[in-house]
Parts: C-alpha cells; sequence; structure tokens
C-alpha cells in the first residue's frame, strides 16, 4: 500500500545536525537548534517564507516542563505565522508528517525538525515514565535494565553473545571516526557491565542535539538538490507495550514497516539503523535481512550519539545525505521509539540512477 | 493533484466529570473509541491507522502515553502517530489523520484525544519554572486575563458580556448529556456573583478540570459510501503558528487565527462566514474569548464581537449558534476539548446533536487554540462533499 507508485515524488533535500555533547548547559533548546534550522535553510537557498509546512519532533519529559516546544517555534522565525505542527515522538515521525501533507498537494516544501536534551536530567530514570503507569512504571525499571533483558533473550535464544555484541559497537564506534558530529567515536573500551549481559560499550551515549531536514516535492527537489534522496516508501508500526507478551528477540513492526516502505523490492547498500544499545542491531539485521554486503550505519548510528527525540531524524538525514554525496544508491533508514524496540519506522530513499 | 475527500463517520466521547476513578488512562481512551467505533458500525480490523493527541504529558506523568496505550487502542501492528500542540491539540490531531486519508495513504484512520485531569494537577503542570522566562506561576487564567483587559479596553464592551457568554454555555451544557458541568440552577445573577479569579475572570466565567475523551472515525470516499449514517464532510482544515511572546504580537486578536480561518475559507469556497456558516464550536476557556474570537474568525469587525454576543446572536436559537455543546465552558479535559470542538461541528452537519442540535445546520466550524494564543487549529464540516 504505501510502497505502491504515487503521483507525488518527495525527496530529502538537506540535512544538518548539531556536534552532539555529553552536556549543552550553557544552550537553550532554541540555541541549540538556530544554527542547524540556518544550516538547512541556507544549504537549500531557501528562506523560512519559502517553507510551506514546518513539523518537528521533541518531548516535554527530556525538558522537564509542559509546552516545551513552543518556545522552538522561535528559533524558526514563525512570523508571519507559519503552517505548523508538532509531534511528542522523534523528528522521524514529524517528517512522516511532513510527507503525508505534501502528498495531500497542500504543501511543496518541508522543514522537520527534532532535537533532545538529555542533560538537565537522568535519562534512565525519565524513561521509566514511558511505560505502564499503574503496574510497571511504579517499579521504576530503566532504559538499559529492559534493554539488558532483551539481551539476554538473543543470548538464551543462541541468536548473538557478549564478544558478538562487542564486535557491533566497536565497528559502530570505529565508523564514527570519520563523523565530525559524533559524541564517541574510534576505539571505545567495552567496559565493565553496566546490567548483565550489557556491558557500557553496548550501551547509548547519553549527550544533547538537534537535526533539520528539508523535504521537497518533484522538480522543486531537483532545484533544491544536485542529487535528491527520493523517499520511494515509508511507513511505521507499533507493536504491544507489555515487554511480556512480545518475542524481544524478534521486531515483527519493522520488519512489516519495511515491507510497507517496499524495502525488500530491491537490496539497499545502505542501511542507517536507530540501534541504542548494540543487541537491538542484532535485532533489527534480523528483521530487515541485511547481509554483510550492506553497509550499516556508516555514521556510527545511535551507538556514537543517541540525542532522544532526534537521533531517528538522523538516521535518515544520515542516508540522504550518503545519497546526496553519490555514496549509496538506495538506502534504508530506520527510527524506533519505546522500550526494546516497540516502535519502529522505515524509509527507502534512493537517488537517481547515475 | 486532487486530495481524496475526507468523511467523518463515526464519533465517540465519554461522559466528562471531574475524575474518571472507575477507569485507567487505556479504559477511558478506549470507551471513546468504542464508540466511535459503534457509530461507524465498524470493528478494530476496519481501522488503518490511529493518531491520538494529548496536552502536555506532565498531566498525567506519563511521558509519551501513545505506547502505553497502543494495546488499548487496537494499534498493535498498525501505524500510531501522536500529536501535540498544545491546547490545540485536539484539533491537530484531527488534521493530521485526516492528511493520511487525504493524502491516500490509509482508507480509515482512527483519531482520539483525551485528558485525564484527575490523575495529576494541570495548573501545577503548566506552572512548572522556565529559566530565562518571566514566571507565569497562575495557571492559564493568570496568563489571559491581561488580554481580555485589553479587549475591553480596546472594544469599549460592557463588563457584562463574559458573564452572558458563560450563562448561555452553561445552558447550553445542559441539553449535553455528555457535557461535565450540569448547573439546573444557573442564573445569570449567580454568574456575576460568583468569586473573583484572575480579573476579570470570575469563577463561573472558567472552564472546569475534566477527565474525558473524544474519538472520530475518519474515512475516505469509499469509506464513506459504506457508512450507516449519513457522513459529515471536511470542507477545510488547516494549522497556523506563530512565536509566544514577541514585541508586535497582537494578543487580543493574534494574526495567526486570523490566517489560519481566511484559509479555511478559502478551501470551503466561503467569502461572508457570517452568512454562509451555520454554527461554530469555538475554543472558549475564559468566557470573554467567545466575543474575542467571532472578532478573530471573521464572523464580526474589530471591536463588533461582543454586539453579537449581547444581542443573542450566539445563543442556541440564535443567528450564528456558539458552543451549542456548552462549549469548553463546561467541559474540559485540555488535550480532547479541540476534538471535542470538531467532533460536535460534525455532529451538527450530521443531525445528530440532540437536544442542542441546530436546525438545518449544513456547514459549521470547529475551532481550537493552544499555548499563548499561538497554535490554532480549525476545521470547517459540512453535510455534502466537497466537489457536490
Amino acid at each position: 500500500m504505501t510502497s505502491a507508485p504515487r503521483d507525488r515524488e518527495i525527496a530529502v533535500v538537506a540535512f544538518a545536525q548539531t556536534d552532539h555533547r555529553r552536556t549543552s548547559e550553557e544552550l537553550s533548546e532554541v540555541e541549540m537548534l538556530m544554527p542547524v534550522l540556518h544550516e538547512v535553510l541556507d544549504s537549500t537557498g531557501l528562506k523560512t517564507a519559502d517553507i510551506d509546512f514546518t513539523c518537528s519532533g521533541s518531548s516535554d519529559y527530556l525538558a522537564g516542563r509542559a509546552f516545551s516546544f513552543t518556545l522552538a517555534l522561535d528559533g524558526v522565525g514563525a512570523w508571519p505565522p507559519i503552517s505548523e505542527s508538532h509531534v511528542e515522538m522523534d523528528g522521524a515521525w514529524a517528517l512522516y508528517e511532513a510527507w503525508t501533507k505534501i502528498l495531500t498537494g497542500d504543501a511543496d516544501t518541508a522543514l522537520v525538525y527534532a532535537y533532545g536534551k538529555s542533560s538537565p536530567g537522568s535519562v534512565r530514570d525519565v524513561l521509566t515514565r514511558q511505560l505502564d503507569p499503574y503496574y510497571v512504571a511504579p517499579l521504576w525499571p530503566d532504559s538499559v535494565a529492559l534493554a539488558a533483558l532483551q539481551a539476554q533473550a538473543l543470548i538464551d535464544a543462541g541468536d548473538t553473545d557478549e564478544p558478538a555484541l562487542a564486535a557491533v559497537a566497536s565497528r559502530n564506534r570505529a565508523a564514527a571516526s570519520t563523523n565530525p558530529h559524533a559524541q564517541l567515536r574510534g576505539p571505545v573500551p567495552q567496559g565493565d557491565h553496566l546490567l548483565q549481559p550489557l556491558r557500557t560499550g553496548d550501551c547509548p551515549p547519553i549527550g544533547d542535539g538537534a537535526a533539520a531536514v528539508i523535504l521537497a516535492a518533484g522538480d522543486r527537489a531537483r532545484d533544491l538538490c544536485a542529487r535528491p534522496a527520493w523517499i520511494r516508501g515509508i511507513d511505521h508500526r507499533i507493536e504491544a507495550h507489555g515487554l511480556g507478551v512480545r518475542d524481544l528477540t524478534d521486531s515483527p513492526s519493522t520488519r512489516l514497516a519495511a515491507e510497507r516502505a517496499g524495502a525488500f523490492e530491491r537490496p539497499v547498500d545502505t542501511a542507517e539503523l536507530h540501534a541504542p544499545f548494540s543487541s537491538q542491531e542484532v535485532v533489527l539485521r534480523k528483521a530487515l535481512r541485511l547481509g554483510e554486503d550492506v553497509d550499516v550505519n556508516p555514521s556510527g548510528g545511535a551507538l556514537a550519539a543517541n540525542p532522544i527525540m532526534a537521533a531517528g531524524l538522523i538516521r535518515i538525514g544520515e542516508a540522504a545525505a550518503r545519497i546526496h554525496r553519490g555514496r549509496s544508491d538506495r538506502a534504508l533508514a530506520h527510527a524506533t521509539s519505546g522500550p526494546c524496540l516497540q516502535q519502529n519506522l522505515v524509509a527507502v530513499l534512493e537517488g537517481e540512477p547515475r | 493533484m486532487s486530495k481524496e475527500p475526507v468523511a467523518v463517520v463515526g464519533i465517540g466521547q465519554t461522559r466528562h466529570v471531574a475524575a474518571r476513578r472507575d477507569v485507567s488512562l487505556a479504559g477511558l481512551v478506549r470507551e471513546a473509541a468504542r464508540r466511535a467505533l459503534r457509530d461507524a458500525e465498524l470493528t478494530w480490523a476496519d481501522i488503518d491507522a490511529v493518531v491520538i493527541g494529548k496536552a502536555p504529558d506532565f498531566f498525567e506523568g506519563v511521558m509519551m502515553p501513545e505506547l502505553y496505550l497502543a494495546d488499548a487502542l487496537g494499534a498493535v501492528g498498525k501505524p500510531m502517530l501522536r500529536v501535540h500542540t498544545a491546547g490545540s491539540v485536539g484539533g491537530s490531531t484531527a488534521l493530521v489523520a485526516a492528511n493520511l486519508v487525504a493524502a491516500r495513504v490509509h482508507g480509515t484512520v482512527l483519531t482520539l484525544a483525551f485528558e485525564k485531569q484527575s490523575e495529576s494537577n494541570a495548573m501545577w503542570g503548566l506552572s512548572l519554572p522556565i529559566p530565562f522566562q518571566q514566571p507565569l506561576l497562575a495557571g492559564a487564567g493568570g496568563f489571559f486575563a491581561p488580554h481580555i483587559r485589553a479587549y475591553m479596553r480596546r472594544s469599549g464592551a460592557p463588563e457584562t458580556v463574559g458573564a452572558l457568554v458563560a450563562y448561555k454555555d452553561r445552558r447550553n451544557a445542559l441539553k449535553n448529556p455528555y457535557a461535565h458541568l450540569h448547573e439546573h440552577d444557573i442564573t445569570l445573577d449567580k454568574v456575576m456573583a460568583s468569586p473573583m479569579l484572575w480579573d476579570p475572570i470570575r469563577y463561573s466565567e472558567t472552564c472546569p478540570s475534566s477527565d474525558g475523551a473524544c474519538a472520530m472515525i475518519l474515512t475516505d470516499r469509499a469509506g464513506a459510501a459504506r457508512a450507516p449514517r449519513s457522513p459529515a464532510w471536511m470542507l477545510g482544515g488547516a494549522m497556523r503558528s506563530e512565536p509566544t511572546l514577541f514585541a508586535g504580537k497582537d494578543f487580543v486578536s493574534p494574526r495567526a487565527g486570523q490566517d489560519c480561518a481566511a484559509d479555511v475559507y478559502r478551501q470551503a469556497g466561503i467569502t461572508d462566514p457570517r452568512r454562509e456558516i451555520d454554527g461554530a464550536e469555538i475554543y472558549v476557556p475564559f468566557s470573554w474569548y467567545e466575543p474575542m474570537w467571532l472578532e478573530n474568525l471573521g464572523f464580526a469587525g474589530e471591536g463588533e464581537g461582543w454586539k453579537l454576543t449581547e444581542a443573542g446572536v450566539t445563543e442556541l436559537d440564535g443567528d450564528l449558534p456558539v458552543n451549542m455543546s456548552g462549549g469548553v465552558l463546561s467541559t474540559n479535559p485540555i488535550g480532547a476539548s479541540g476534538m471535542i470542538r470538531f467532533a460536535e461541528a460534525a455532529l451538527q452537519v450530521r443531525g445528530q446533536a440532540g437536544e442542542h442540535q441546530v436546525d438545518g445546520a449544513r456547514r459549521v466550524l470547529g475551532h481550537a487554540y493552544g499555548g499563548g494564543s499561538q497554535f490554532f487549529s480549525m476545521w470547517l464540516v459540512g453535510d455534502r462533499p466537497p466537489d457536490s
């Protein structure tokens, strides 16, 4: 359905991100965001007034206050008033909303941005507030503990072992050595167990960051970008919340989203996976049927930089930027939300044949 | 390129009360969703995607509750989006869902908005201090009262207009079984004698804190053809935003609201809203926002809105009924309040509004706003499809 040919071609034409850092306490969200917004606009020559639709993703819980996204509009320059919306989700879903808006024909261009500052609080504690508020959240099981359950399930199923997980982490961070924005790069010690079987090296860095993308339709995209990254398909699916009713070694929602996005119709050469934990890359590679010939996370992925709410959008941006640079012809980008890969989005991006 | 027409074929809401202690968050949203499905005579299996919205997560203390609510809303295995645009979110959520249908990404979409204010304290949730911003530790009323004063000064409206709105909306609520406040002994004198909270806003001129949810089933032309009851058709829909605070901002009549309404009217081919629109469900959390928004939405000239209210034009049997359901002043599950406006507009053109039905309502506006009067979302629905 979503992979069916559509009467509008839509592409990612620009991408920018901050340097992701452990803390950015000297910056407000707007100050963190502004350079990124300017960078995507400058790279296309567009001004705020040229953008037909704007959509953002963020979370009040990271900022520690209600309506935290309202002030981010100051960074966009929302005057005269703009057509604008916001999802309390990763920016990848904001991009999805913008994509549907362009499909309706009501917009030809869209600005999508996302940001997250994890530094003001304890992100492991904060994420427990995502859980069932009556039965699970009161126990405060944190995001690392839940990921460790998933990793142990994978080990028990024979899908991986600790050395294999260490190899995943090492490969991602080695790839990140060429990514100037990454927070962790190059050789990073695998470290001690944080929560068995996960070691510090299996877990993402905690950091602050922002990202922005510009979408454009048809010839507008060709005008704005030498080699647009066409969105051939995009879909997302959610699974049950209760971990007890899910097979944590598999990700049926990722597989279904990939099918609907047309990911299996032809092989991809690149995959940017939003796998904050090394063990989650194992699950995603299987669900997405990625072979060894696919370049997985050439940016270093979420193990190198994981600004919450922006990390999924960054995967789409990194995949698109690789197409812009001519380093990929067909790339898959993935974003996730919720404990143990509960919700997943898959986009397939292509450059025009060279 | 052409958009797919969008039809509302199912509407469900909960009975709104101060505290629904008998249900969880999941139980609350499921109640509204099941009523909408029943209205459309559809099952969970007929739904292709779910779009939900609510105001800040701090109001219940659950971060990104769509994750926890996926099971209760039958979303497992489906796409699920979560919209958050402050007080306008109920309207924005419906528009995001409508776009999925209009773009032909999905055929039938469940959209739902909710708030369970009894799980927490909304006033407190709104009053968390923000670094480098002036503290507004007085909830929403403290923020909006000065703008109402500005409107009164600018328009020369008599001080009684706010009470007239509250008296009207609370009487309308008596005809709406789902409304939170059913004040059977309400009188104008009682409204005017109620305690002053944020001058000039009196207690009876403010919205209550409610628990509640509202759901709609949106579908395409083929889905509408199968619908058991007459659909409401979306004739236009738009969102507009502007910054919260800046030197040139007109808090009395924000340009974002004017532009949003103009876009909706353009899509729907409306040139004279006062004559061509049969009723409006407008987001009025404090009574004075009725005359203010009447001007902002183009139903009255600048400084003239209060005259419509005073002349009884906005009464249920008036020439332009406003908030036939009792409005936000009678029912305010914050995140759902915008969607209730959109849904009540659709009920009217479907002829299903019961005792608060406006005879012959063919085109009705649903309106929502949020933040510091900075986010607006609106739709206009009609009893006929847009191309007829």
